[in-house]
């Protein structure tokens, strides 16, 4: 490895110089290999303990509302309607009806075709690429792109389908690795794979949607793999990592979302880059979720809670959330029938 | 040579299973004459909430049975209690300081007040529902439904079980699931009632027991907003009144305590007073 710090390099050329030549499967795997193996039972152990913080309190109330603001409000079933997303959105802008206090969340996420709805339905809530308004906090659209959830399509027909949506206005493309190719150890496809998909993000005026790359952690059946496939995400160009479709069990899990968050961390560490993270799938609970935010900010540290870097991928969690925000005000248990329906 | 004494700690009965109170604190239940019986879960406020979530998950099915399965899981649970007959007796006698003919009768009253609500499963819908006359060539029909989750403070008094009986048996009947608060100093009763039930039909979070404090576990019950109805039947000591108002806020059905020899007396009203009259049109069809 050469001695240049990787921070000097162009931000393409970084993960190029890491793996030391060009991204061949023979090094992409000499590279990936490379890494030390994850003691499991430690992993356990150490997001077991994360997970018994006690947060009560002024502390819950914030990081009550801190989820909300991570949220990417989603739903990807063979139904969706536009009238399903133009209500979804509705909610992503008023969670709570019966608390204006109450945050938006990140950014919706939706199939592809249902991208030009969503920001149709948006408006000027819309956040439109670019940064967060200053007076109301906007909201972003994000696509499920290359033949979600699995994946399996020709690399034309993907990346058709992410300029379809990156046309249609989407704000961030959750694109699926390859994990036929990536359990066969051809590493250098994926690595391809996922540059490509990048490329296809760029806009007409040059600027760039937001890329998350989903592991499908369920599929990928180690954590030394999980490790792995985080690695080659973020050296292909990734801006986030993601865990799970949502389609397979097991989705997002407390262990799987650290050992992601470790290699942001040492990747932070190589380069000062920031990638970031979105465990999705599995998680319907505030309690589950503060649990995230612990592992986030003991992992990576508190500036990694913004939207720019940490997301949740749930449909159910919001309304969860809601109920407890709901008994932090009012001081009794609330109930499914004082939150929307999804 | 003497055995060594096992002294039991009991637990929760909430969603089919017997979990530990969430605050892991537990209470010393005692005899008449002060004597240590077994320790019992002291349930919190979350516990009672972790109840209301599994009988409202149990609500559809239970609510959705029909009237014939639900009287036959119901005369199933008496068949159960019959069984168990000595077990209750025996905790009777020991913790309300009654004779043996005195909690036998107790407990047969309590089999036989099963077995009479369990009868009324399946025909109170007929003798409380409706044709109703109307002024047009329409069906007019009223049906009672069930109300939803309730919440039951069980009457704290003598007659732990036959209170308990007397409170929830008429809230299963027309369909309801139930969270009950026990008798606070004889909760034995609730609580081998809870493993008679977990071996019986009665589906899981249907009926959920939680011992412990009624004075500390009421007023979250009373305020619940996932909570349809309310019976205080056991809640004359507590500030009751209190507990009604709470309760008004998110439009509970409300029973008041009763307290005397003839509390809880069966009736039929008690299982209407958890049940919310339905009435549809349908058209008289003319060919």
């Amino acid at each position: 490895m050469t001695s240049t710090p990787l921070a000097t390099y162009q931000p393409d050329q970084r993960g190029l110089a890491l793996i030391g030549g060009e991204a061949t499967d023979a090094n992409l795997r000499r590279y990936l290999h490379g890494i030390p193996g994850i003691d499991a039972v430690g992993l356990e152990a150490r997001a077991a303990d994360l997970g018994t913080r006690s947060i009560k309190t002024s502390s819950k109330r914030w990081a009550i509302d801190t989820i909300i603001g991570l949220i990417d409000l989603t739903t990807l079933e063979g139904a969706d309607t536009p009238g399903k997303v133009r209500s979804l959105v509705a909610k992503a802008l008023v969670p709570d009806p019966g608390d204006p206090g109450c945050p938006r969340v990140a950014a919706v996420c939706v199939y592809g075709d249902m991208v030009g709805a969503a920001v149709t339905a948006l408006g000027s809530a819309h956040a439109a690429g670019g940064t967060a308004g200053g007076e109301v906090q906007r909201v972003r659209v994000a696509a499920v792109a290359t033949a979600f959830p699995s994946g399996r399509a020709s690399l034309a027909i993907k990346l058709a389908d992410v300029r379809d949506a990156v046309a249609a206005g989407a704000d961030e493309i959750d694109m699926v690795i390859d994990r036929g190719a990536f359990l066969a150890g051809r590493f250098g496809q994926v690595y391809d794979e996922i540059v490509a998909v990048k490329d296809a993000c760029r806009r007409a005026d040059g600027s760039m949607a937001h890329l998350k790359v989903i592991l499908e952690t369920g599929e990928l059946n180690t954590y030394d793999n999980v490790r792995r496939a985080s690695w080659l995400a973020i050296l292909a160009g990734g801006d986030f990592i993601k865990t799970s479709t949502g389609k397979v069990a097991p989705a997002a899990t407390l262990p799987v979302t650290l050992s992601m968050l470790e290699v942001v961390r040492d990747w932070h560490r190589l380069t000062g880059v920031r990638i970031g993270v979105k465990p999705a799938g599995g998680i319907r609970t505030s309690k589950d979720a503060i649990k995230y935010l612990v592992t986030v900010a003991e992992t990576v540290g508190e500036e990694w809670l913004t939207p720019h870097l940490f997301r949740f991928g749930a449909s159910s969690l919001l309304n969860d959330v809601l109920l407890q925000r709901q008994k932090m005000t009012t001081g009794h248990y609330s109930g499914p029938d004082y939150v929307t329906i999804d | 040579m003497n055995r060594l004494a096992i002294p039991k700690t009991y637990k929760l009965y909430i969603g089919g299973k017997f979990p530990r109170s969430e605050s892991g604190r537990v209470y010393e239940v005692l005899s008449h004459k002060g004597d240590f019986l077994a320790n019992a879960a002291k349930g919190s406020r979350k516990d009672a909430r972790d109840a209301v979530v599994a009988a409202r998950s149990a609500l559809p099915g239970w609510a959705g049975a029909t009237a014939y399965n639900r009287g036959q899981v119901l005369y199933r649970i008496a068949e159960l209690l019959e069984g168990r007959r000595v077990q209750f007796i025996d905790e009777i006698e020991s913790s309300e300081g009654v004779n043996a003919a005195a909690a036998s009768a107790q407990v047969d009253e309590a089999i036989d007040r099963w077995v009479w609500y369990a009868g009324w499963a399946d025909k109170y819908v007929q003798v409380t529902g409706n044709a109703n006359p109307v002024s047009g060539p329409f069906f007019n029909l009223s049906v009672p439904e069930p109300t939803g989750v309730v919440a039951i403070i069980a009457p704290q008094g003598r007659e732990s079980l036959l209170g308990l009986v007397s409170a929830i048996a008429p809230a299963l009947v027309a369909g309801n699931t139930v969270v009950v608060v026990a008798n606070e100093n004889a909760p034995l009763s609730a609580i081998s009632l809870g493993e008679v039930l977990a071996t019986s039909d009665v589906p899981g979070g249907v009926v959920n027991i939680v011992t412990g404090s009624p004075a500390e576990i009421a007023p979250w019950l009373a305020s619940h907003a996932d909570v349809n109805a309310l019976d205080l039947i056991g809640a004359g000591d507590l500030d009751w009144v209190e507990l009604q108002i709470s309760a008004a806020d998110t439009l509970k059905r409300v029973l008041l305590p009763e307290a005397g020899a003839d509390a809880a007396a069966p009736a039929l009203n008690r299982i209407l007073a958890f049940t919310e009259l339905k009435t549809v049109w349908h058209t008289k069809a003319v060919l």
